[in-house]
């Protein structure tokens, strides 16, 4: 367990009293969950608060270290851009958020962080989330001609084409996967509830006079 | 004969090039002999670790760890299990905390080794790659008598280790860590003085510590840059925080001061594993909640509760408290990092792996540029580079 010491804490809470105070308008929420801090910003004014937190002289979180999407399929904007930053000169970490959907383009952040670049071209690949000003919005980790957005949760873990060396046409080609096995995921939460209604259930729950 | 005048041309360099690491294909935009731009296409290794990680329970998520950076696998199992612990607020019995710090460092050795070794390599020294490859080779007999694998050792388990050494494996450590810096010494001779080895090293890829912030680099390659980051001291996670150990600084950011620091992070990290093994305390190697670790195989032998324990453990896994949490630890390379969502199941909802390799890739175009050719092999070589963590 990594214990978080009350230093950490009351310069965690200095920094979001700071962000409240200077960015209300562009901020939808600041919390300190697990002894990090989490700030959720409004999609449009993202680049805004990044280079608050890079500039301002209470935060200087100067590195970003990690910039990744996450899939939330039931929410309205299903995606989650989520953007961890790192201050050396103060020992601190803010973890900003930022919500979008498919067609929705999140503002680039390469501007103010040059190794956004890649991260955003990643999360693009995997997801399929937009960056409006990105110098260079290609793949970066799936195949050239990779369709689909591979760690959307809709996204089979299996994928849909599988790659081999045909002898015949002396070339790589691609095929429908096919598996030898099916796909087997085991729900392992409710272990003891039945796969669903059996056939016969309806007369049980059939009443009176229904015929 | 009038100027002729030359064009630009691209240059594929890889995916099949010895010195590209692994499988990195980069485009190199070529003036003469000169690099206008680097592209460096990657994800010829991408495997979908996160895709599968979403899919396996925790347990099963941890050997995924060893096969991103394979030259230290250790290094980011910590990660993991630390991530996990923090959402499980699980507490790590002391010994199992010192074995920790102590695969690490050895760990971190065996990165360093290899990347030093290698990079002379590059530049044209066969004989270290000889003798470094040897000593990794004892390492790795270490990692095999405590845990099985020699590479994969999948060995730091959320909520302690997966077993203790077994005797007199700490005597043998020790003695090695004794005879080991002579090896060291050897090696150095060869490198730091040498006149060629400068020659291709000294001020070739210079970057400085603005850029290494814009660029997200970390570890030994910041650290030559003249910034003092360490997250083993910064922010000491296990057992460092008792650990009396000093961190390399370089001055001018170049292939040599990279060279150089991870030189002396190997005399640190022996540092480390000698405090380990003379302070190591006595007692359990994995936290007693027999809700996350599997219990000893003797008592399933006779109590029921332990057998029903182990059988929901390897079948179902146990279930994290929902919530998300960043956690990173110095690994060899840099900052290595998970982002770990769980909703409540025994699988992860998303697990970001954030490796330090990745950001250090990218900044190959800002080295390269304005270099000869052969200095792209330099460059790759002193940043530290390995696919398995950079393509995941």
């Amino acid at each position: 367990m990594t214990t978080v010491d009350n230093d950490t804490l009351a310069g965690l809470e200095e920094v979001k009293e700071r962000v409240e105070a200077a960015l209300s308008q562009d901020v939808l929420d600041t919390d300190i969950v697990l002894g990090e801090l989490v700030v959720t910003a409004r999609r449009e004014a993202v680049v805004k608060v990044l280079k608050f937190l890079r500039d301002d002289s209470s935060c200087q979180f100067k590195q970003l270290v990690d910039l990744c999407g996450v899939d939330y399929p039931a929410r309205e904007n299903r995606f989650e851009v989520v953007y961890n930053l790192l201050s050396m000169t103060l020992n601190r970490r803010v973890r900003v958020k930022v919500h979008a959907d498919e067609d929705t383009p999140v503002p680039s952040s390469v501007e103010i962080f040059s190794a956004a670049n890649w991260f955003e071209r990643e999360a693009y690949d995997l997801y399929g989330i937009l960056f409006a000003g990105h110098p260079d919005l290609r793949r970066i980790m799936c195949d050239y001609g990779f369709e689909g957005h591979a760690l959307r949760k809709d996204f089979p873990l299996t994928g849909y084409v599988e790659v081999r060396y045909d002898d015949e046409q002396k070339r790589v080609v691609y095929e429908p996967v096919k598996l030898t096995q099916d796909f087997r995921t085991f729900d392992f939460l409710s272990p003891w509830e039945g796969p669903g209604p059996l056939p016969g259930d309806e007369k049980a729950r059939r009443t009176e006079g229904d015929g | 004969m009038s100027e002729t005048h030359i064009k630009n041309y691209s240059l594929n360099f890889g995916p099949q090039h010895p010195s590209a690491h692994g499988v990195l294909r980069m485009v190199l935009e070529m003036d003469g002999e000169i690099i206008d731009r680097a592209d460096p296409h990657i994800g010829l290794l991408h495997r979908g670790t996160e895709k599968l990680i979403e899919y396996k329970t925790y347990a099963q998520a941890t050997p995924y760890f060893d096969r991103l950076d394979y030259v230290a696998p250790q290094n980011q199992e910590h990660a993991f299990v630390l991530a996990a612990e923090k959402l499980l607020d699980l507490e790590v019995p002391r010994r199992a905390q010192y074995l920790r710090v102590l695969y690490a460092e050895i760990g971190r050795v065996l990165n360093h080794v290899f990347n030093v070794v290698a990079f002379a390599m590059d530049v044209g020294g066969m004989t270290p790659m000889l003798w470094g490859v040897e000593e990794r080779e004892h390492l790795m007999e270490f990692c095999e008598r405590v845990s099985g694998a020699r590479m994969h050792m999948n060995y730091f388990r959320i909520g302690g280790v997966s077993k203790d050494m077994p005797a007199g494996l700490s005597e043998d450590i020790l003695a090695w860590s004794e005879r080991f810096p002579g090896v060291l010494d050897d090696i150095e001779e060869l490198l730091t003085e040498n006149r060629i080895f400068k020659q291709r090293c000294v001020d070739i890829g210079v970057i400085t510590a603005e850029q290494c912030f814009d660029w997200g680099f970390t570890g030994p390659n910041l650290r030559a840059a003249g910034v003092p980051w360490d997250l083993r001291k910064a922010q000491p996670y296990d057992a460092y925080a008792e650990m009396d150990f000093d961190v390399a600084v370089g001055q001018y950011g170049d292939s040599y001061d990279r060279y150089l620091v991870r030189l002396v992070e190997i005399r640190e990290s022996l540092k480390i594993i000698r405090q380990c093994l003379e302070n190591m305390p006595e007692g359990p190697v994995a936290t007693p909640n027999q809700k996350v670790t599997p219990p000893p195989r003797a008592e399933m032998k006779t109590s029921m509760e332990a057998l029903i324990h182990h059988f929901k453990l390897f079948t179902e896994g146990f279930k994290v408290p929902a919530g998300e949490t960043y956690t990173a630890v110095e690994a060899p390379k840099g900052e290595f990092a998970v982002y770990l969502v769980s909703d409540g199941t025994n699988r992860p909802y998303r697990c970001k792996i954030r490796a330090p390799g990745y950001p250090h890739l990218q900044g190959m175009d800002l080295l390269c540029k304005g270099h000869m050719l052969a200095d792209a092999v330099t460059n790759l070589g002193s940043l530290d580079i390995v696919f398995g963590e950079i393509d995941r």
